[in-house]
């Protein structure tokens, strides 16, 4: 049944139809319907979960991380400087391995203060251990937070499902609702390996030295070091895993896609945009505008972002004359975090190879700059006739 | 006007309830066949009596682009002092519609390029026994009437269903009212 509602709503029913036990979650712009929604289906009884208030981000997370520490499926969501307050938590959740499922609704971070859409917010999360991913529209937000469950819980790692504030959270468009029988199909309860227990008292991630040692009951136990490669190969695997959630997904419920790109009109291009969310669809319509000129452009969404989907990036682009980069966020001293991953995965792949395409990046609407479209279709017009800067451009700018 | 893409502009007041107005008739539009409905409120730093925005976009297609509208087809005014507050026309294409809640007459406006529409809607609400105030669901009226777009019998039903549980026969009978008393023209 398709429904017409806005982005928050639809990450809501998602979370709703996961069958969450937990949420916590301290308001912020442009999160807050989100939250709202939750605890009107908790109170409505719609929900059967425990809805905890909190005093802030931190907590939220804390109190994520201990319910699922217990077995508990748990859910939170926050933007901006939310994000960043938790952020020493955020680290502490994928350690301990918890599959936590939390939304990012993207804003811009202060100072100078801001409550408008960029993404600097989980782009500044990419080094936490967390799986990343973007949303383009109502319908992937709801079908990733299922989706986002199924993965965390097979592969014992956090995920942020990310979605632009504003422009997706209150925008109102139609998408389909998915049945709550096939979401149970979908998504069985959750079941750990381990979790606290009161009959059993256990300590988990406490001080855990440099090198490996005996445990109490005499067994070899892993150092810090291998705990956290193990955390790194397993998000490595975890891309074959997220194959096996689309798979499965698309057999449920017939809705089918790649899941770490998306393209779009790239087959024959001879250039492609490449960003992350809501901008991947706008930029469809100047590759419309661009190919009726006779411009050989594509657009291609990078939907993971960790684990970097390096090999399906790469090989999309094999053969490319030109890549262009279109990032709501920077790696400020640099250039656009997506443009150094991207250039680095065609340097692994392409590299000797002779066919390494021209890589060039644009920073546009950052702190909710408005991204006219027509300004973006110049920009790509621009790009694909040649290097237009060996620094981000800013797109937009008005200095 | 190109029924295959339309771009509706609403102008109000912050708590005039244009977004509520907008999301009616982004689902009658659904449920008419436009398989692409956008409904994108412009927030800036909005408080009760200030005047808010509202983008809405019709379209056969599924729409990629969320980004505001820039040449509307149709603005769609709940409160005529917002003539003087807020450039209401800005964009809007030769030929376009303004549907204006004004206690004005339909004589007092000259628009060049334009074609009017008015009715007193903040009156007619009353009328139908709502609160003093309430014109997002007889403005919905006054739209049908100009624009022919999507049926009044289907946005009367999207009214009742959105005001379920908040006085739908009111809500219902003020847009009735206000199709009925529009006047629209040159």
């Amino acid at each position: 049944m398709h429904i017409i509602e806005n982005g928050n709503a639809a990450a809501a029913l998602g979370v709703k139809l996961c069958r969450a036990n937990v949420i916590a979650a301290y308001p912020i712009t442009p999160q807050t319907p989100l939250t709202e929604k939750l605890s009107e289906y908790v109170e409505l009884g719609e929900m059967k979960a425990e809805y905890i208030p909190v005093e802030s981000e931190h907590s939220a997370l804390a109190v994520c991380i201990a319910a699922s520490s217990a077995g508990a499926r748990a859910f939170t969501a926050t933007s901006a400087n939310g994000l960043l307050y938790m952020h020493e938590q955020v680290q502490w959740a994928s350690g301990a391995r918890l599959p936590i499922v939390m939304c990012v609704v993207n804003r811009a971070v202060g100072a100078p203060w801001n409550v408008w859409n960029d993404q600097q917010d989980s782009i500044s999360q990419r080094d936490t251990g967390w799986i990343q991913i973007y949303c383009a529209d109502h319908q992937q937000i709801i079908d990733t937070v299922i989706k986002a469950y199924w993965l965390a819980e097979q592969v014992s790692i956090p995920v942020m499902v990310c979605y632009d504030g504003y422009i997706l959270s209150h925008t109102f468009m139609p998408f389909d609702l998915p049945e709550p029988e096939k979401v149970d199909a979908f998504l069985p309860p959750f079941k750990p390996d381990y979790f606290l227990n009161p009959l059993e008292p256990a300590n988990l991630n406490t001080v855990t030295l440099p090198d490996v040692r005996m445990d109490v009951r005499g067994e070899l136990a892993h150092g810090y070091m291998e705990i956290r490669c193990l955390l790194q190969e397993d998000l490595r695997k975890a891309l074959q895993t997220a194959g096996e959630a689309e798979k499965r997904f698309a057999g449920i419920f017939g809705r089918k896609a790649d899941p770490f790109i998306e393209p779009y009109r790239c087959d024959d291009a001879e250039h492609v945009a490449v960003g992350l969310g809501s901008i991947t669809y706008q930029m469809r319509v100047c590759v419309d505008q661009l190919r009726a000129e006779g411009i050989k452009i594509g657009v291609m969404g990078v939907r993971y972002y960790r684990p970097f989907p390096d090999e399906a990036i790469a090989s999309a682009l094999k053969g490319k004359k030109g890549v262009i980069v279109v990032e709501k966020a920077l790696s400020y001293g640099y250039e656009g975090a997506l443009m150094s991953d991207l250039k680095s995965a065609l340097y692994e792949y392409l590299a000797g190879t002779g066919s390494l395409p021209v890589v060039q990046n644009f920073i546009a609407g950052i702190g909710g700059r408005e991204i006219r479209t027509d300004d973006l279709t110049q920009t790509l017009r621009a790009a694909a006739k040649g290097r237009v800067s060996k620094e981000p451009l800013w797109i937009g700018l008005r200095l | 006007m190109n029924k295959e893409f339309i771009a509706i502009r609403w102008h109000g007041r912050g708590g005039q309830g244009a977004i509520t107005a907008a999301k009616i008739v982004a689902g009658a539009a659904f449920a008419s066949g436009y398989a692409g409905v956008v409904m994108a409120p412009t927030f800036g730093t909005e408080r009760r009596g200030a005047p808010v925005m509202t983008s809405l976009k019709i379209s056969k297609k599924k729409i990629y682009d969320l980004s505001p509208i820039e040449t509307p087809d149709i603005v769609v005014v709940l409160d005529h002092l917002l003539l003087k507050e807020a450039d209401v026309t800005h964009g809007l294409k030769p030929g376009g519609i303004i549907v204006l809640n004004t206690p004005m007459a339909h004589e007092s406006y000259h628009f060049e390029d334009y074609r009017l529409a008015t009715a007193d809607i903040t009156a007619i609400s009353v009328e139908a026994g709502l609160p003093h105030g309430m014109v997002n669901t007889g403005i919905i009226g006054s739209l049908e009437k100009a624009t022919n777009l999507l049926g009044i019998d289907l946005l009367i039903s999207g009214i009742a269903e959105e005001f379920r549980t908040r006085k739908p026969e009111k809500n219902s009978l003020a847009a009735k009212i206000a199709y009925e008393r529009t006047v629209a023209g040159g």
